[in-house]
C-alpha cells in the first residue's frame, strides 16, 4: 500500500511540477493555482505514504537512502507549502518543486525493501535526530533555490537585461530576506541535528564523537553555515555574496548527505546495511 | 474631460433620431457615441450641427473625422476603452475619462438600453485586458522606467531613502515618483545650496552640499543625479568605501545627467546598481516593443468580447417575438375558455373550475417551451434571423411583407450603433 502511495505521489508532483514550469514561462495564473492544489493534494499522499510505513516496518522509516531522500522532499514541499502561505515568493515553485521532483526519482530507484532495524539503531533518538537533521536539509534545499533566483536575477539587473527572466523574478530584497529568513531557521535546526546526533552516538557507541566521515563533513557543512551566519549578522553580508556563500554550503551539504553515505564507510553509511 | 462638455451632451441628445447618445472628450479625440434606428439621417444632423456649433467647413471636417457602426463601433469602444487605441498603447488615464463620459450622460439621462449595455461591457472588457495581458505593466517614460526598476531591487520602496545630486526637472519628477511609491527620507544635494533648499523645502526632504555626498550615501538607496557638471562628481573609491558603513546594503544610482556625473565602473561593484539615461532609454524602447506584443493578445480578447455583444444585440430582436407568442397564446386559451365557460359553469363547481384553468395554462405551456428554447438558443447561432423569421411567419406573429422587407434589406431592427470622432479644437 506504502508503495502504491508512493508511486501516486511521484505522479501527483510530477504534474504540479510540470504545471509550475508552465505558470513561469506562460505566466498563465490558473497554472500556479492547478499547481498549488495538486502539490497540496500530493503532500497529502506523501504524508500518508510515511506514515504507512512507518506502520508496517514498525520503525521510522529514516533509515535507508530511499526512505530519507523520501523524506528530505516531503520536508521540501511542506516547508515550502508552509514558505508559500506565508510569503507567497513569486515562481519560487518553479524552482523548488522540480527539485522535490528529482529528489523523489532519485528516491524511487533505490531499494523499497524494509530491512529490519540493526540492535543499534533502535532508539527513540532516531527519529529525532534524522527528522531534524532532514529538515535542515530542506531548508537549506530552499535556500539553494532562493539563493539561485537571487544570482540570476542579480546578474539580470547588473546586466541590464530586463526581459523575460527579470520579469518573472521577485525583487532582489524579497529573495535576500528569505535567504536570510531560511538560514536563521536551518542553521539552529542543523546545530540541534549534530547535538542530538552526539547524544545520540554517546547511547549507542559510548562516545559523543568519534570522527566518523558523517560527523566531520557535518561539522564542514556547520562551520561554512555558521561563517554565512555570522558575517550576516555583523559585517551586514547580503545579496550576492550572502547567495554564493548558500550555494557553495549547499553542495557542501550535499556531499555530506549523499557523497559520505555512499563513497565513504562508516557508521551513517547505508551501503553496510544493504549488503 | 470636464462639465463643460455637459451642454454638448444635451445638444447632441436633442438631434432627432440620436436615441441614446455619450459624448467623449479628452486632449486627443471627441467621439460621439449614438444608438439610433435612422442611421443615415442620424449621421447627417450630427455632422450639420458639428460644422454650426465648432465653426468649421465640411472638407476640415471630413479630413478628420471617421466613423463607425454596427460591429465596428462596438470594436471600436472596447479597443479605446482597453487603451488600445491611444497614442501610448495601455497608458490607463482614457478608461477614467470614459468613465466620467459615462457618468455626465447617466446624470444627462441620455444614455439608454444599448449604451448602458455597451459601456458597462467596454469598461468589463478593459479591466479583463488589464488582469490577463501585461500591456500596462511596463513603463513607458524614463522616470516610471527609473522606480520600476527600484522595486525590483529593493520590492518595497516603503522608508527607503533617496538622494538627488543636483536639482534638475527630469530628476524632481523622478523623485516625485519615488516619494508616491512610498520612499521616505530625502536628500538634495546642489551647487548652488539655496536652490536645494528650495527644492527639498518642496519635495519634503532635506538639503546638503556636493562635499557632502559621501557622508549622507550611507543613508541612501536610490541616488538620483543629474548635475550640469563638466566631469564626474562621483568616484568609484568612493562608493566603494562607503558599502563597509552601509552595511553592504544594496545601491541603485540612476545617473541620468549628460555628460555623465557617475564613474561607469561603479556598476562593478557588488550591491550597486548604476544605470545611465541611455541604458533607461533602452528599456522603455524595450517596454514599448512589449507593449504591442501584449496588444494583439489584447485585440482577440476585444474580438471576442465584440461577438458577445452582437450576439446580444441581436437577442434584442428575439425578446418581443417571444413576448408576442406568449401573448398571442394566452389570448386563444381565454378565448376559448370562455366560449365552452357557458356549458361548463353549470356542471363544474369551482375547485374542477380552477382545475381546468390550470389545465389548459400547462398545455398552452407545454407546446410553445420548445418553440421559445429554439429561438433563444437560436440568438447564438448564424441562422438565428431565419429561425426568427420562421417563428414569425408559423405563428403569424409579424405580416409577411414585414419579414420579407426585413430579409430583403438585410438590416434588423436592432439600433444601429455610429460613432463620429475628431481631434478636438482646443
Amino acid at each position: 500500500m506504502h508503495k502504491f502511495l508512493f508511486q501516486i505521489t511521484v505522479f501527483i508532483y510530477f504534474i504540479s511540477a510540470a504545471g509550475f514550469i508552465v505558470h513561469i514561462i506562460t505566466l498563465r495564473k490558473d497554472a500556479e493555482r492547478i499547481a498549488a492544489v495538486f502539490l497540496s493534494v500530493g503532500f497529502g499522499f506523501h504524508t500518508a505514504a510515511v506514515l504507512m510505513r512507518w506502520f508496517a516496518g514498525g520503525h521510522p522509516p529514516l533509515v535507508n537512502l530511499h526512505d530519507s531522500l523520501s523524506f528530505l522532499a516531503w520536508a521540501m514541499v511542506g516547508s515550502f507549502l508552509l514558505f508559500q502561505w506565508q510569503h507567497k515568493l513569486k515562481s519560487l515553485g518553479a524552482f523548488v518543486v522540480p527539485f522535490a521532483m528529482i529528489v523523489m526519482t532519485a528516491s524511487s530507484f533505490q531499494s523499497r525493501e524494509i530491512l529490519p532495524l540493526p540492535p543499534v539503531l533502535k532508539s527513540i533518538w532516531l527519529p529525532i535526530h534524522a527528522i531534524i537533521c532532514l529538515s535542515a536539509d530542506a531548508i537549506f534545499a530552499l535556500a539553494f533555490c532562493i539563493a539561485i533566483m537571487y544570482l540570476l536575477q542579480e546578474r539580470q539587473i547588473k546586466k541590464k537585461r530586463l526581459g523575460a527572466v527579470f520579469q518573472r523574478l521577485p525583487s532582489l530584497e524579497t529573495l535576500d530576506a528569505m535567504n536570510e529568513r531560511c538560514l536563521t531557521m536551518g542553521f539552529p535546526l542543523l546545530t540541534l541535528g549534530i547535538i542530538t546526533g552526539s547524544i545520540w552516538a554517546e547511547k549507542a557507541w559510548g562516545s559523543y564523537w568519534s570522527w566518523d566521515p558523517k560527523e566531520t563533513w557535518s561539522l564542514i557543512t556547520w562551520f561554512i553555515y555558521a561563517a554565512l551566519f555570522h558575517q550576516r549578522l555583523t559585517v551586514g553580508w547580503r545579496g550576492r555574496k550572502a547567495a554564493v556563500m548558500t550555494l557553495i554550503g549547499f553542495t557542501v551539504l550535499v556531499f555530506t548527505f549523499l557523497g559520505v553515505s555512499l563513497l565513504l564507510s562508516g557508521a551513517h553509511s547505508y551501503a553496510t546495511w544493504l549488503k | 474631460m470636464s462639465e463643460s462638455n455637459i451642454p454638448a451632451l444635451k445638444l447632441f441628445a436633442e438631434l432627432p433620431f440620436c436615441e441614446e447618445v455619450v459624448f467623449l472628450s479628452t486632449c486627443n479625440r471627441v467621439e460621439v457615441l449614438i444608438s439610433t434606428n435612422r442611421l443615415e439621417e442620424a449621421k447627417e444632423s450630427i455632422k450639420e450641427l458639428w460644422q454650426q456649433r465648432g465653426e468649421v467647413d465640411p472638407p476640415t471636417l471630413q479630413e478628420v473625422l471617421y466613423e463607425y457602426e454596427g460591429t465596428s463601433a462596438v470594436r471600436h469602444l472596447f479597443r479605446v476603452a482597453s487603451s488600445l487605441d491611444s497614442m501610448v498603447v495601455g497608458e490607463p488615464q482614457i478608461l477614467g475619462q470614459l468613465k466620467d463620459a459615462y457618468r455626465m450622460a447617466l446624470e444627462a439621462k441620455t444614455a439608454g438600453t444599448v449604451l448602458n449595455r455597451l459601456l458597462h461591457k467596454a469598461f468589463s472588457v478593459a479591466k479583463k485586458i488589464r488582469t490577463e495581458t501585461r500591456i500596462a505593466s511596463h513603463a513607458v517614460s524614463i522616470s516610471y522606467a527609473a522606480v520600476e526598476l527600484a522595486k525590483k531591487i529593493f520590492g518595497d520602496l516603503t522608508g527607503r531613502g533617496g538622494m538627488l545630486i543636483g536639482a534638475g526637472e527630469m530628476a524632481e519628477l523622478a523623485a516625485k515618483h519615488l516619494i508616491s511609491s512610498g520612499a521616505g527620507r530625502l536628500v538634495v544635494a546642489n551647487r548652488t545650496l539655496s536652490r536645494a533648499v528650495e527644492l527639498a523645502r518642496s519635495l519634503g526632504g532635506s538639503a546638503i552640499s556636493l562635499e557632502e555626498i559621501e557622508e549622507a550615501l550611507v543613508g541612501a538607496d536610490i541616488v538620483i543625479s543629474s548635475t550640469g557638471a563638466p566631469g564626474i562628481i562621483l568616484r568609484k573609491d568612493q562608493v566603494k568605501r562607503i558599502m563597509r558603513p552601509r552595511r553592504h546594503r544594496l545601491l541603485f544610482i540612476i545617473d541620468i545627467a549628460v555628460p555623465r556625473d557617475i564613474d561607469p565602473e561603479i556598476n562593478d561593484i557588488d550591491n550597486v546598481y548604476l544605470y545611465d539615461i541611455d541604458d533607461l532609454k533602452g528599456v522603455i524602447e524595450f517596454n514599448k516593443a512589449e507593449r504591442e506584443k501584449e496588444a494583439s493578445k489584447a485585440d482577440r480578447i476585444v474580438e471576442a468580447e465584440v461577438i458577445k455583444f452582437m450576439s446580444w444585440m441581436e437577442s434584442l430582436n428575439v425578446v418581443p417575438v417571444i413576448q408576442h407568442l406568449q401573448e398571442k397564446a394566452e389570448a386563444v386559451r381565454q378565448k376559448e375558455l370562455s366560449r365552452s365557460r357557458k356549458v361548463l359553469v353549470e356542471s363544474l363547481n369551482d375547485e374542477q373550475q380552477k382545475a381546468l384553468d390550470v389545465l389548459t395554462r400547462s398545455i398552452v405551456q407545454k407546446i410553445l417551451h420548445d418553440p421559445i428554447v429554439c429561438l433563444k438558443k437560436g440568438t447564438q447561432e448564424k441562422d438565428g434571423e431565419m429561425i426568427l423569421d420562421a417563428a414569425r411567419l408559423l405563428f403569424g406573429i409579424d405580416s409577411l411583407e414585414d419579414t420579407q422587407r426585413r430579409r430583403d434589406t438585410g438590416i434588423s431592427d436592432a439600433n444601429q450603433d455610429k460613432t463620429i470622432r475628431k481631434p478636438s479644437l482646443s
